[in-house]
């Protein structure tokens, strides 16, 4: 059965006196790949939580085959055979793939007979393109697993329209393609359409048919990928002609070490040991890139530096000195973080735009006064400043930081932790889920701050963001570091092995010691 | 953009408004089931509580260590802790202020009333300072330890009362020795409200402004919102878990010293009189909001003040106005479901049902 045609006509929503949406349209053809574009808070999320009945849209009509419809929520929508994928998991980690599929069921029996769900699942698992393990426990999935795992929960809940909101973010460029590549296949046999928000342009090009490209809320063209370049659907987002160059500029200034990493250890949070003896140091005025496959210990080397994490062993120096983190020594040794997932990691989401952006420094003046008062104005006003510089779009940057689009909170991020000297940077994967102009500018941003001498520790799972910022490339597999090479020099495929842990330990010595 | 801040407080006001008109209908309804006719067990609450000016000092009198004892849980709630230990950090700030009184009792009425109000702090702020530090060092939820240090306060309390500190000449309600009438608090100009009153007030004013204008209620607010950001801003949660929670004791144990100083003059059962669980009621009705923690404390002080004329007038149990204070208690907690249910249509929602149920009582 082929899935039915999906449009929205005019849609407008507005927040307050923020206008997200206006006027906006949009038409699934049965069978396709649609890609839907924008820069960060240009409403692809606001537009699709429309579809599937999160908001309720202040104009406009949504129609399924000749219907027109009115989700209230998205179980309403769920019921229609509209199914959509969240940027973050909404599985449940300790619970077993089986289970997460049959929970997702909306209308579930008073008891369960989980001996005739089983069969029933094996039946469904045999007529998927890809398998995973029904007996497996979520939290020992890989995130491309977990991806694949969302993506078969919506088949499995017969959706025939499935909405993806920036699914590849969380995957590994491989990943991304399988995933991807399976849904794609999907389509071909006119089994499912599929709607999918992405910031990728090689996304767009290898598995989208049509694309909707928004601009602030308004519809800016739209059109066949193959009748279109990347150039054009940049200048559609962007509303002008945009370089999408993003070059190398290898380090010039190299000098003394200043982070400097000695046979660290530290636990994950179940206790089990993820970082085993990493060791390396970052100088002042160059870029240290860590590629890492989700999992590996790039997570917690970063907590450790951050403060958020305690270490086991080993020894962690700023400047020579012992580093634990604490405020004066953050202050003192301007040591800054651009963490991944910002909401979760950097920001308190409750509290304004303003007051997130202070957290560095509102116990200094001009935002302390006599080391106690707290001076709201001077807070406000520093924000407002920030927010044309780094061109934050908020709403007022006295609303909670929580109701700002993934891509403005990182912006506020940014703003806060480049602000002033900064002399050791640590960033991981701080690109995530942003568009391609936001990324050029935070990669010109982060090399300025490693221009002006800061040195730089970038963890990326994007190893084209590795390959065009780092100066120097660590790679890490199990909780230690396996390879480490020059991105000129580098060799994509060897590192690929190392990061998946596939080159063993012997051969691994030889590189590393032609160093 | 002011839209979503002014709903908010629309909200604030609306929802415990809301919660108290619903908890008085069933009030109602559980007061017709005594074969009392409501309304005039509305009118005579209204009369015990604040219809005279000596109903209206009575309220005062009992609002003033709910001010306080309502702090113990309202300033723990910015960083998200849910601390219940009032009970306990005011009957041990009582005893402690007994034996500064009695220490200091050569030195006149001034420093013995400083000493006790001192000392009994200082016992309140260590008591809830272990629930914080076991919570940060050990974690241990703070609400069931709070809860068993209240036990464990009180089960002290009596013991020491009962024993080594006891009043020979207290025969049949084991006390201590009295703190003498020299050194009692005295009462505010112009009317039978003591002091106590004034420590509230001040306590919650200065709750406020710690934690919204200073540097350390900025600090604690990232604390309760994020953990990781205030981690990563070098924040150290311990020290401030511990801070507040110490600030929270002490505020409980000065409820104590003033319930010694000002009502009975010396330690003895009666000051176990659920001051401290009745605070935590204020403090959720506030929405732990120290300001509101104020309007609150005097309402629930009026409740409790009217159950003696409730038993006088219309002859039902003393424990009457409990079981309005129990039904409170249970709506309000259900009434957080309700807040930021307005963004579609306002106001109509909730009010609604609470005025039919009205009606249907009256
Ligand atoms: N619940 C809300 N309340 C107020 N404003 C909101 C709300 N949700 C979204 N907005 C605003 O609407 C605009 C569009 O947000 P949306 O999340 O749709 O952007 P997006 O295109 O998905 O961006 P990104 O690529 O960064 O995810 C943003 O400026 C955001 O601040
Ligand atoms: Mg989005």
């Amino acid at each position: 059965m082929s899935p039915p045609l999906l449009r929205a006509t005019g849609l407008g929503k507005t927040f307050g006196s923020f206008c997200a949406l206006d006027d906006v349209s949009l038409e699934l053809t049965p069978g396709s790949v649609h890609g839907l574009l924008g820069e960060n808070g240009a409403g692809k999320s606001t537009l699709v939580k429309c579809i599937m009945g999160y908001h309720r849209p202040d104009a406009g009509h949504i129609q399924l085959g000749d219907q027109e419809i009115t989700p209230k929520n998205p179980r309403d929508a769920q019921a229609l055979g509209l199914g959509m994928v969240y940027q973050h998991f909404t599985l449940v980690a300790n619970m077993t793939v089986a289970e997460n599929l049959v929970l997702s069921r909306t209308q579930l029996p008073l008891f369960i007979d989980w001996k005739k769900e089983a069969e029933a699942l094996a039946a469904f698992m045999a007529t998927m393109p890809f398998k995973i393990d029904l007996q497996a426990t979520v939290r020992m999935l890989a995130a491309g697993e977990k991806q694949k795992l969302e993506i078969l929960k919506q088949l499995y809940l017969k959706s025939q329209i499935i909405i993806l909101d920036e699914p590849t973010s969380v995957l590994t460029p491989a990943e991304a393609d399988e995933v991807l590549g399976m849904l794609h296949g999907m389509t071909r046999k006119n089994e499912l359409s599929i709607l999918i928000i992405t910031h990728k342009f090689r996304e767009v090009l290898g598995f989208c048919d049509e694309v909707t490209v928004l601009r602030r809320g308004k519809q800016a063209g739209r059109g066949k990928v193959s009748q279109l370049t990347t150039n054009q659907m940049a200048e559609m987002m962007m509303g002008s002609a945009t370089n999408l160059e993003n070059k190398r500029v290898p380090a010039s200034n190299v000098n003394e070490p200043r982070l400097q990493v000695h046979e660290l250890t530290a636990a994950d949070d179940m206790g089990v040991p993820a970082l085993c003896g990493v060791s390396f140091e970052v100088c002042s005025g160059e870029i240290v890139g860590v590629a890492a496959v989700a999992g590996n210990g790039q997570e917690e080397l970063v907590e450790v530096i951050a403060g958020q994490r305690i270490r086991s062993g080993g020894t962690l120096l700023v400047h020579g000195k012992d580093y634990a983190a604490t405020r004066d020594q953050l202050h003192d040794r301007k040591v800054r973080c651009l963490p991944e997932e910002p909401l979760r990691n950097a920001c308190v989401s409750n509290m304004s735009v303003a007051e997130n952006m202070a957290f560095r420094s509102f116990d200094r003046p001009p935002f302390a006064i006599a080391r106690w008062v707290l001076s709201h104005r001077q807070i406000r006003k520093s924000a407002d400043e920030q927010q044309r510089e780094y061109g934050i779009r908020a709403p007022s940057m006295g609303s909670p930081i929580g109701t700002l689009s993934g891509g403005n909170v990182q912006r506020a991020v940014l703003a806060r932790e480049l602000r002033g000297d900064v002399e050791v940077l640590i960033a991981a994967n701080p690109c995530m889920g942003l568009d391609f102009a936001a990324v050029t500018e935070i990669h010109a941003r982060i090399r300025k701050a490693r221009d002006q001498g800061a040195a730089v520790l970038l963890v990326s799972a994007d190893l084209d963001e590795v390959l065009a910022l780092a100066d120097r490339i660590l790679v890490m597999s199990e909780g230690r570091v396996v390879y480490e090479t020059r991105p000129e020099t580098a060799d994509v495929t060897l590192m690929g092995k190392y990061m998946a842990g596939h080159e063993s330990q012997e051969s691994q010595e030889s590189p590393a010691a032609a160093e | 953009m002011s839209q979503p801040a002014s709903r908010l407080d629309f909200e604030a006001v609306l929802v415990p408004l809301a919660a108290i008109v619903v908890s008085l209908a069933l009030f109602g309804v559980f007061i017709l089931c005594n074969g009392v006719s409501a309304s005039s067990v509305y009118y005579e609450m209204y009369r015990g509580a604040f219809g005279t000016w000596f109903s209206t000092q009575n309220s005062l009198t009992r609002a003033a260590p709910l001010m306080l004892t309502a702090l113990c849980t309202a300033l723990p709630a910015h960083l998200g802790l849910v601390v219940i230990g009032g009970e306990g950090a005011l009957v041990l700030g009582a005893l402690a202020s007994v034996v500064a009184a009695h220490l200091l009792a050569s030195f006149g009425p001034w420093v013995v009333l400083i000493g006790m109000g001192l000392t009994g702090a200082a016992v309140g702020a260590l008591w809830l300072g272990m629930v914080g530090a076991l919570r940060t060092l050990r974690g241990v939820n703070e609400t069931i330890s709070s809860l068993l240090m209240n036990y464990i306060a009180i089960g002290v309390f009596k013991q020491i009362v009962e024993g080594p500190m006891r009043d020979p000449a207290s025969l049949n309600k084991p006390s201590t020795l009295p703190i003498g009438d020299a050194n009692m608090l005295g009462s505010l100009p112009g009317m039978d409200v003591h002091w106590g009153l004034v420590y509230g007030v001040v306590a919650c004013l200065f709750s406020y402004v710690l934690m919204r204008r200073t540097v350390f209620g900025f600090s604690a607010r990232m604390v309760g919102g994020n953990v990781r950001a205030a981690q990563l801003s070098g924040i150290s949660v311990t020290k401030r878990v511990i801070a507040t929670c110490m600030l929270a004791g002490a505020a409980g144990g000065l409820a104590g010293m003033t319930e010694v100083a000002a009502i009975h003059g010396t330690a003895n059962a009666s000051l176990i009189c659920g001051y401290g669980y009745a605070g935590i009621l204020v403090a959720f009705l506030a929405r732990q909001n120290p300001l509101a923690v104020i309007p609150v404390a005097l309402l629930l002080g009026g409740i409790s003040a009217s159950g003696g004329l409730l038993q006088r007038s219309l002859s039902l149990p003393d424990a009457t106005v409990n079981v309005l204070q129990g039904i409170l208690f249970v709506v309000i907690l259900a009434s957080e479901t309700f807040y930021g249910r307005w963004k579609r249509a306002p106001a109509a929602t909730v009010p609604a049902p609470a005025a039919s149920v009205v009606a249907e009582v009256a």
